[in-house]
């Protein structure tokens, strides 16, 4: 096949739920894959917070919509003779079938590079694939593809309960589920059905206990097979392999096992006709002593082949981290036309990609769940992925790997000690899968409950759990025998934290440091080289573990350590991560030696390329300390920087700074001068920068009194926050005892902050600042009142409803605490205005002040085309802002608007309420730019999936204090043709204005037709449907939004939204698509194609 | 509580461990190999004969072991290093854990010791000899017990693990489409499983069976089976494989290929730490395909000297040694690869087939 000249790389818009970090990675690599092989790349992604969308990455890129009218318009100026489509996700692979459904690609004469459309087609529809499985003589399970209930039904009868439900073409298993009922069954395959474009669903027999193992595999054109890794889930079948511990490579398979599976996963890929990566989902027979199976009687072989994703995908991903093998870069290559063997193995340097990496050590994924932010969510695990992100560890033993990984999650410090408290006495256990259910199993063994117990009720193979069980041997020793040398190097090569070993023996964990130091018990870091030693390796990718030599040696250069910031979760996403490696390429443009220490598989930064040396590990003190001392060797230690990796990295600052370990950048001083209620609230006296009235409080009297003196409303939170964790606006004494009474409990010893909640407009402002300047390079403004989370809400560049004396405002106060803190890199500070009624002064008020990155980094960076993160690594390195040649003060305005949209993931969180609030809750972020501010909405919404369809029907019920604007809304929309639904008071609003409505009953108790019937019967496109205030669980509110949210349509909770969306719909939705560095350039006259 | 060992190699280095087999010495050359799985074919793989295994996987037992999974009648490796041995196996088809199955065959291993810094000094100095102590033994006792053995491949390994007596094994299912003569100089069972599973009787023969005696019996092919030791030792083995050629189909794998070799002329040399493992990526020449192979040898072909006929078919693509040869004229098929896997991937089952097509052809 020859060579293409340019192609189009589809990236996978916004992080959800089932769709991370990991296409980022992927598509870096495609985009450097393709500069490799002298081939143009254009890349299209909607999600401003990646590393793929920077302008070094690809030739061209487009931050835009990713819908088929969009990516016409693309491929009509761009004219690329390929499309590279397997590396975005299943975003990426279904845009890619749309296009070629819609004729565009035939169209444009654009070639579907590496796996063919008829490949994937056979791989992504059930019953294709089932075919060719059966053509081949693989086996398949007992099932059939349905689209309809009846249907299913029909199925259900021949193969009979458990059964599950899996839709095609969607996200992360979303809309599927195990039926143990057949209310259940119903409700799934209703759901199901619903979930999948193509209205398709695959009933099967559920294969509860039998054990979960993937394969990652690649064929060239040439027809070169190799597989990359295999995979074990220590959680059986029904966990999604998301949701699941996954263990690489497998452990309990022998190799008459392993070969079987191997051998089915390669005629597979070479059926199906494979041009890339694939993984290869089977179901192998467990035990029989643990699950009771007998070989099914139309085939004899131990194992059901499950599924297939022909493409890229988070386990690739894992993979690569895996194994050290870049299949994303390996996979665009074979796209583009290369055999394995003429692929170089990066790693190596001497062998090539047509091999199979052999690991040395055993790695281990646990997934991170959102759960510590919603706390009244269904955390149990199933078929439909739950979790936001996932850590990944290295050791030379499970027990090693395992309790690193635990150190990874960042969940609230818990090791495996930690245990619920109701789960001690009664006997009773929660094995059901659920977030928890690993530190369940360990309570079990603590209490002397045999492994094989265990297994036989949770189908988990009982190699695991003796594992396990070794580890809470290693408990009672630590706990019962005087600390030896001996007995503190095995613990530390059973993974135990110096803490976890502090607990046991009765230390602090500085002691037990200090102890190893003197018994010269340290780690030591081996090398991830993918051939096990064989070869030579150059790859800087190393972890740790208790053993006798290490392979990274201390090297005299200048160097500094950039801190990640661990696993994506909601309140820490990929921004950070977009942060961490521009600090790396920044330092290493600056002649230093960049490490990188992160536990994330899925990002770039965990990118065996991107920096000098990756330090795969967890992000605690215990770690990033050795990490350091072993670069120290004899010599200084190299300076951290900690103001890229979120709330994770700075969370370090005071552990490192007590250890007398270099800092550079703000300070650990400045960060808690930031971060201490009663120090800032000084400190802004000082400056005369005004924040809103209120105080730190311990004890819940201090508390009312507080509100007492400031007045209800107040905005309540923990000090030191993360994504705005257990924030709440409260409007009365009840709800405020209600919220320190919990809140004390969850953050014990650290003060809460009452703050006056001013209902005004929110503004956030980005700031670099050196110690004496300040560079501003943006000022956004909030769509949300007050009240939502900064990341939650719509933000625009620039502020378009600002003043120029507000902008002046917010300019002088920023500037004043850059300087005032002695802040070194980026400042993030958010303000709230509030206007005067009779047109004055506004008054403007400091909410928040972060010396860190924050997450409108890469937005602000990219609209702007001011290099943020690097002008802050810069001034740490020690040069001003004006001798990198930047001005101080604010950046001059660009030529374009930018909004920043949320994005959530709400249908695949079951009983999380859905309405914006103080607490963060999305998953991710989009951009819609133009060079208006309707055109860059509509992308926005567009590209958020909230932009309202062009005629339909609305389901309004709003609150009270919002009424007054729902008439705007109501207006627009009905301009716009829409129909109405209305509860009796908006509906009475609205006859009021002669909008004609159809009302309904607001309470579901009430009768039909109710607000669910409406939404759930698919009468609207769309609900708008703010909360009355207070925070009493409002049951019909909660489940109206819910309702929506399963049906999967657009539900507006803040009137403000609405307003934009109805604004967005009302203008037309013209809009241009230009590469991103055009839109920086004043418009040409005649450029512009709006429609 | 375990024993402390020790693992000491002929340069005088020594690393602590503890004992995990027998509680006796072993001694042999050291070498590693990187398959994550299949510790018990490779013990039982007579290739291994004379050689400690460390298995650069750090988890070793999982599965533990079973007699199907056995590759020849006994452990064949002197010894065995790992990092971590799991001494609870966890398989439906596990009969006895993988010590119990050490211990009972009078095996010694060593746990607990850092195998990668080995493999590294290993992939450096090449290959070494060494010894396990026997437990709580001195290391220094053991390194001058090690200093009185034999270095490898100064004693005839083949002939020492070849069958004396011939064995038959049916043809699966009914009646035999033909008979394959094995010459066993330390064959793995594996290779004649699957030529019964193809349907053709195999004769599995001494090392030391003339041309004459293998031709009496008549054979549709003949194949010359895998085996440890210095392939320039076998002179004898060569003399039967010369009177051959020309006669009957020959497949020759590994130690069989290195025979094959010397028949047309080449000479064989000792890589510096072999090839041990199952993911080693082979190109064939005629075709441009690449095959992932299952390896297990310390002697290579050099190609250059290859006359009569005889050409390099194949090639490794880590370090361009000979992995192949094909005749121009005669019906052979040679591999210094494991094309009956076991363990290692089954991709090159196919070289059996086209060995089988010779044999149907020459009837």
């Amino acid at each position: 096949m020859n060579k293409p000249s340019s192609v189009l790389i589809i990236g996978s818009g916004p992080i959800v739920i089932g769709q991370a970090a990991e296409f980022d990675y992927a598509g870096t690599q495609a985009c450097k894959a393709m500069r490799e092989e002298g081939v143009r790349s254009i890349l299209v992604n909607s999600n401003p917070a990646t590393i793929m969308t920077d302008e070094g990455i690809a030739d061209v890129v487009y931050i835009e919509p990713l819908t088929v009218p969009v990516l016409e318009r693309i491929i009509a100026r761009e004219r690329p003779e390929g499309l590279l489509a397997t590396l975005g996700g299943q975003t990426g692979l279904n845009l890619a079938v749309a296009l070629h459904e819609a004729g565009v690609l035939d169209k444009y004469n654009v070639r579907l590079l590496g796996t063919p459309l008829a490949a994937i087609q056979r791989a992504e529809d059930r019953e294709l694939f089932k075919q060719l499985l059966e053509a081949i003589g693989e086996p398949v399970l007992e099932g059939e593809t349905v689209t309809t209930l009846d249907a299913a039904h029909a199925t259900l009868e021949r193969i009979g309960l458990p059964a599950v439900i899996r839709p095609a073409f969607t996200l992360g298993g979303t809309g599927g589920g195990i039926a143990y009922t057949l209310e259940e069954f119903d409700r799934i395959a209703q759901g199901g059905i619903d979930a999948s474009p193509i209205h398709q669903v695959l009933v099967e027999k559920y294969l509860g206990g039998w054990k979960e193992v993937e394969y990652e595999v690649m064929r060239d054109g040439a027809g070169t097979c190799i597989t990359v890794c295999n995979m074990e889930n220590l959680d059986p079948m029904g966990v999604h392999t998301g949701d699941s511990i996954v263990v690489a490579p497998s452990q309990t398979l022998s190799d008459r096992d392993y070969q079987m599976l191997r051998t089915a996963s390669l005629k597979i890929i070479r059926a199906l006709g494979i041009e890339g990566g694939c993984n290869v989902q089977f179901s192998l027979g467990p035990r029989p002593d643990v699950t009771a199976w007998e070989p099914g009687e139309r085939q004899a072989l131990p194992y059901y082949v499950i599924e297939v994703n022909p493409r890229v995908s988070r386990s690739s991903a894992l993979a690569s981290k895996a194994t050290g093998y870049p299949i994303a870069r390996v996979a665009a290559k074979i796209a583009v036309g290369r055999r394995l063997d003429e692929i170089a193995n990066a790693v190596t340097q001497k062998t090539t990609a047509a091999f199979e990496p052999a690991l040395d050590y055993v790695v281990v994924k646990i997934p991170r769940w959102p759960f510590d932010k919603f706390p009244l969510g269904d955390r149990s695990l199933g078929t439909q992925m739950k979790a936001t992100g996932e850590v990944m560890a290295i050791d030379r033993t499970f027990e090693g790997a395992l309790q690193k990984a635990v150190r990874s999650l960042e969940v609230g410090g818990r090791s495996l000690l930690w245990e619920r408290p109701e789960w001690s006495n009664d006997g009773e256990w929660p094995l059901a899968a659920n977030d928890e259910r690993l530190w369940t199993l360990m309570a079990m063994l603590r209490r002397g409950i045999e492994p094989l117990a265990i297994a036989r009720q949770t189908g988990i193979d009982p190699w695991f759990l003796e594992r396990l069980e070794n580890l809470v041997a290693m408990e009672r020793r630590l706990l019962s025998e005087p600390l030896t040398p001996a007995l503190l190097r095995r613990a530390k090569r059973m993974g135990f934290s110096d803490r976890q070993i502090g607990t046991l023996a009765d230390l602090l964990p500085e002691q037990v440091r200090e102890q190893r130091q003197r018994w010269n018990i340290r780690p030591v870091y081996k090398m991830v080289d993918t051939c096990a030693a064989e070869f030579d390796a150059a790859t800087p990718y190393f972890y740790s573990t208790y053993e006798q030599e290490n392979e990274a040696l201390p090297d005299g250069r200048p160097t500094a350590l950039v801190i990640g910031s661990g696993p994506i979760r909601i309140g820490q996403g990929i921004e950070f991560d977009y942060c961490s490696v521009q600090a790396a390429w920044a330092l290493q443009r600056a002649g230093y030696r960049a490490l990188m220490a992160n536990s994330n598989p899925e990002t770039v930064s965990t990118d065996f390329d991107t920096c000098e040396r990756l330090y795969f590990e967890p992000l605690d003190e215990e770690a990033v300390r050795d990490i350091i001392e072993n670069e120290a060797g004899e010599g200084e230690p190299p300076a951290s920087i900690v103001q890229f990796g979120g709330q994770t990295a700075i969370n370090l600052a005071w552990p490192l700074t007590a250890a007398n370990l270099p800092i550079i950048g703000s300070d650990a001083e400045v960060i808690d001068l930031a971060e201490d209620r009663r120090r800032f609230e000084e400190f802004l006296q000082r400056i005369g920068v005004p924040q809103p009235p209120g105080s730190a409080v311990t004890s819940i009297d201090d508390a009312l009194k507080t509100a007492q003196s400031i007045g209800y409303p107040v905005l309540v939170r923990p000090s030191y926050v993360l994504g705005g964790r257990a924030m709440e606006i409260v409007e009365g004494p009840q709800e405020l005892i209600r919220y320190m009474s919990a809140a004390v409990e969850l953050e014990s010893g650290r003060p809460i902050l009452i703050d006056k909640y001013l209902l005004g407009k929110e503004v956030e402002v980005d700031a670099i600042c050196d110690g004496a300047q300040v560079l501003i390079p943006g000022i956004m403004e909030h769509v949300e009142r007050a009240g939502v989370h900064s990341g939650d809400s719509m933000a625009v560049y620039p502020g378009v409803r600002l003043r120029p004396d507000e902008v002046e405002t917010l300019v002088g106060y920023t500037e004043s605490i850059g300087v005032a803190l002695g802040a070194r890199g980026l400042i993030n500070i958010q303000y709230v205005i509030l206007r005067d009624a009779e047109g004055g002064p506004s008054s403007i008020y400091v909410l928040e002040v972060n010396p860190r990155g924050s997450r409108t980094v890469p937005f602000l960076s990219k609209v702007t085309g001011v290099p943020m993160v690097e002008i802050a690594v810069n001034i740490m390195l020690g040069r001003s802002i004006a001798t990198q040649g930047y001005p101080a003060g604010l950046w001059p305005k660009q030529p374009l608007i930018a909004v920043k949209a949320p994005v959530f993931s709400m249908a695949k969180l079951i009983g999380v309420d859905t309405y914006l609030g103080p607490e963060m809750k999305s998953t991710g972020e989009v951009m819609g730019v133009d060079r208006t501010y309707p055109g860059a909405l509509a992308k926005a919404l567009l590209a958020s999936d909230l932009m309202l369809p062009r005629n339909g029907a609305v389901l309004l019920t709003v609150a009270d204090r919002d009424k007054a604007d729902a008439l705007d809304v109501a207006r627009l929309l009905h301009g716009a043709g829409y129909r109405f639904y209305a509860t009796s008071g908006t509906a009475a609003l609205l006859r009021a204005i002669d909008i004609p409505v159809e009302q309904v009953a607001k309470r579901v108790a009430e009768g039909h037709p109710n607000v669910i019937d409406v939404v759930a019967g698919g009468l609207v496109n769309a609900v708008i449907n703010t909360p009355e205030g207070g925070r009493g669980p409002v049951r019909d509110g909660f489940q109206i939004r819910r309702a929506a949210a399963e049906r999967r349509i657009a539900c507006f909770t803040s009137i403000d939204t609405a307003l934009a969306a109805a604004q967005a719909l009302a203008g037309g939705a013209g809009y241009e698509v230009l590469p991103l560095p055009e839109y920086r350039s004043p418009a040409a006259p005649g450029m512009s194609d709006a429609r | 509580m375990d024993e402390q060992a020790w693992l000491v190699l002929e340069d005088g280095a020594t690393f602590a461990g503890l004992a995990a087999g027998a509680p006796l010495r072993g001694f042999g050359e050291l070498v590693f190999n990187t398959s994550m799985t299949g510790y018990e074919e490779i013990l039982t793989d007579p290739s291994y004969a004379g050689q400690i295994v460390t298995m650069t996987y750090p988890l070793i037992g999982n599965y533990g072991t079973n007699l199907e999974d056995a590759e020849s009648r006994q452990i064949q490796a002197a010894g065995l290093v790992m990092r971590e041995e799991c001494d609870l196996p966890s398989h439906w088809r596990s009969g006895e854990s993988l010590r119990h199955f050490l211990s009972e065959r009078g095996v010694p291993a060593i746990a607990g010791l850092d195998t990668r810094a080995l493999t590294r000094r290993l992939r450096s100095s090449g290959v070494l000899m060494a010894a396990i102590s026997a437990p709580g033994e001195a290391p220094e006792d053991t390194l001058a017990w090690l200093r009185e053995r034999p270095l490898y491949g100064t004693t005839d390994l083949a002939l020492a693990v070849s069958t004396p007596v011939p064995y038959a094994w049916e043809a699966a299912g009914g009646e035999p489409r033909g008979q394959i003569a094995v010459l066993d100089t330390g064959v793995k069972f594996n290779i004649m499983r699957v030529l019964n599973t193809k349907g053709y009787r195999t004769t599995t023969l001494p090392a030391t069976t003339d041309a004459a005696d293998v031709l009496a019996l008549k054979p549709d092919g003949v194949v010359l089976s895998p085996g440890p030791g210095d392939p320039e030792k076998l002179d004898y083995v060569v003399r039967t494989v010369e009177g051959l050629v020309g006669r009957v189909p020959i497949l020759g794998i590994c130690l069989g290929h290195q025979v094959l070799g010397q028949v047309f002329g080449a000479k064989t040399y000792k890589l510096k730490f072999g090839h041990h493992g199952a993911n080693h990526p082979v190109k064939d020449l005629p075709t441009g395909n690449v095959y992932i192979t299952s390896q297990n040898h310390g002697y290579a072909v050099d190609g250059e000297g290859l006359r009569g006929g005889a050409e390099v078919s194949q090639l490794n693509l880590n370090d361009g040694t000979c992995e192949g040869l094909s005749h121009r004229a005669l019906p052979i098929v040679s591999i210094q690869y494991h094309s009956e896997a076991a363990p290692g991937p089954r991709d090159n089952m196919y070289l059996f087939d086209r060995f089988l097509e010779l044999v149907r052809a020459g009837h």
